[in-house]
Parts: C-alpha cells; structure tokens; sequence
C-alpha cells in the first residue's frame, strides 16, 4: 500500500516539474498551448510509468547540499586534470600510456554505480567503458590517472552521498 | 570579444568535421558528429548573446536533446547491425 | 563591480574557448579511439562549463541564466552517457584499446 502511494507521489513531483518547465519555458498562457503542454506533461508521465520509471527508489540519495558538496569537488578534479590533459595534447611527443583498470564500486545502489560511472567519464583523462556486477571498467590516458583513480577518492566520495 | 571565442568553437567544429572524413573506423566518425553537436549548442548559445536574440537559447536546449537521442539511436542501428553481421557468419561458417 | 564581472566573464569565456581549440587539437592527433575520446571529453566538460558560465555572467539574474544552467546540466549529464554508450559499443564491436589504427588496419587485413 505504501509503495503505490510513494509511486503515486513520485509521479505527482515529476508531472509538477514538467508543468513548472513547460510554463517557464514557453511564456505564452494561450487555451492552446496550456492543452498542448498539459497533454504533453500528462504523456510523458504516463511513458515514464509504462518504462517502470516511478518503480525504483531513485528519490533514496541524499539530494541536497551534499550533492552541491560533491559537485564541487568534481568540479575542482576536472579543471586539474584537464590542466594535464591539455598539456598531454599540446606537447609534442604527445606523452601518453594508456591502460585499462578495473574499479569496485563500493556502493551497491545503481544509482550511485551510475554517478560513479558518469563522474569517471566526466574527468577528463578516465573514461567508464563497461559497468558490470558493481565492476567498471576503465580507460585511463595515462599511468597517473590510472594510480589516481586506483586510491579510491571519487569512488568513497560516491558511496558517502549514497549514506542516509 | 564574443566573436573569438565564436572563431574557436567554429575552429573545433571544423577539426571535428576533418576527424569525421577520416574515421577510421565508423566510431570515430560517431565521436566526431557527436562532438560537432555539443559544439553546435554552445555555438548557438553564443550566438544568442553575440546577436541579442535570447530565443536562440530555446533552440540550443532543443538542438541538445536531438544531438544526444540522435547519438543513441545512430549507436543502436550499427549495434544491431554489427549483431546481424555476426550471427549471419556464424551460420555461414 | 560590474567591470569585475565582465572581466572575470571574458576570461573564463576565452579559457573555454582556448580548451574546446586544445580538445579539438587532441581529437585529431591521437592514435585511437579511446584516446580521442579524452581530448572530446576535454572539449564537452570544461569548455562547456567555462563558456556556459561565462555567458551566465554576462546574462546576470534572467531567464536566460535559467535557461543556460538548463542547457550546462543538460549537456553535463548527456555527454559521459553517450561517451560511455559509444566505448562499450566500440569494446563489443572489437576495437581493442592499445591498439592504434595502423595496427587495427594491418590486423583486419
């Protein structure tokens, strides 16, 4: 019973976003219109329904200033190593070892997998090839992202904003 | 001063399209197209500021969207043709 | 203030601009696939950032600064999906990672 009412107020909280974003967008409060978006609100919540997207837990992380937190800090890794790797480019002899590593996600949730994955693949010089069993497989430019990525700072970073 | 950082995005996607006549290989193509797109959204952006018209912005967002769908679906039909390609020569063979 | 503003802006707009150039560089001097996609990532990740910022500064509080953050957050959570769609769709397909396309041609051979 639970359940159902979470489904229920889970599509509620996507279909008053996607009023918000239609209304914000398109400026316009013509009869028209406000039953063109209202039919494509209502559509888009009914497709996400059918895909079984209200089903799991995804509303479970810590959405708030921990999230802020962490994109901070994503922030401040990605201008670092896109530092180096503009430097890796620009130079002549074009200095690179690239090597696939396998990481072990520490947080079980798919959620937190795929933010662990979207990170890696965000940082310039490591990129997310295959997830699999909480196994991802990575692609780095060079031994020192690869030695970088193996100590494990993003992927604790990770399983932290998964906590309640 | 718009206009250089126009000149650069408009620079890359010329580099990109030259990485996209080249491939080799049919993913290299796909990276190009793809990074043609998200230049195109940050060059619609620009142009929005560089010429006052902040609809564009609308066209941005939109142009985005398309490029990533656009992108998937590319990537499906040549999984599903490379899978075609694969089980017809195991038949063969 | 409002110069600072518009300094700090032009700055950042220029390093986006300089790092898109240095990703677009990047795409076509590497050996191979995997490693080209670094050098995109270059381009999608802070040129992206730092141009979209840039103009959000020029915009100040607007619409337009709503739609651009729309727009950076869009492009921030599509671009690492499709990368890593097109890496495993590469890896199924047989492309090996430390091979470069020279070796890749002469093997197909």
């Amino acid at each position: 019973m639970s359940q159902r009412l979470a489904i229920k107020a889970r599509m509620l909280l996507l279909l008053a976003l996607l009023v918000v974003a239609w209304l914000l967008w398109s400026g316009l409060f013509k009869p028209l219109l406000l039953a063109l978006g209202t039919f494509s609100c209502l559509l888009t919540v009914y497709l996400a329904r059918r895909m079984g997207y209200f089903d799991s837990d995804i509303f479970a992380l810590g959405f708030g200033p921990r999230l802020f937190h962490y994109w901070g800090w994503l922030a401040k890794e990605v201008v670092k190593s896109s530092l180096e790797v503009s430097r890796i480019v620009l130079n002549p002899r074009l200095p690179i070892s690239p090597q696939v590593v396998e990481l072990k996600a520490s947080a079980k949730h798919p959620v937190s997998q795929a933010i662990l994955g979207n990170s890696i693949t965000l940082t310039p010089g490591t990129l997310t090839m295959d997830v699999h069993d909480g196994v991802i497989k990575v692609h780095c430019l060079t031994s020192e992202g690869a030695a970088a990525l193996m100590s494990g700072e993003m992927d604790r970073r990770v399983a932290a904003l998964g906590e309640n | 001063m718009y206009y250089v950082v126009t000149i650069a995005t408009v620079l890359t996607m010329g580099l990109a399209l030259v990485r996209a006549l080249l491939g080799p290989s049919i993913y290299d193509r796909l990276l190009a197209v793809n990074m043609f797109g998200t230049k195109t959204v940050l060059l619609l952006s620009l142009i929005a500021f560089l010429y006052g018209r902040p609809d564009f912005l609308d066209l941005a967002l939109a142009y985005a969207l398309i490029n990533f769908i656009g992108v998937l679906a590319v990537l499906e039909f040549i999984r599903q043709r490379a899978e075609r390609k694969l089980t017809e020569s195991e038949s063969e063979g | 203030m409002a110069m600072f503003i518009d300094i700090t802006s032009w700055i950042m707009m220029s390093l986006g601009g300089l790092f898109v150039f240095i990703g677009g560089v990047g795409v076509l001097r590497m050996p191979n696939l995997y490693t080209r996609m670094h050098a995109a990532s270059l381009t999608d990740t802070i040129g992206a950032i730092l141009i979209i910022a840039g103009i959000m500064l020029q915009a100040g509080i607007s619409l337009a600064t709503i739609k651009l953050a729309a727009i950076l957050l869009f492009l921030l959570l599509t671009s690492p999906t499709a990368s890593n769609a097109l890496a495993s769709a590469a890896l199924l397909a047989g492309l090996r990672p430390g091979e470069t396309d020279v070796a890749t041609a002469e093997r197909d051979k």
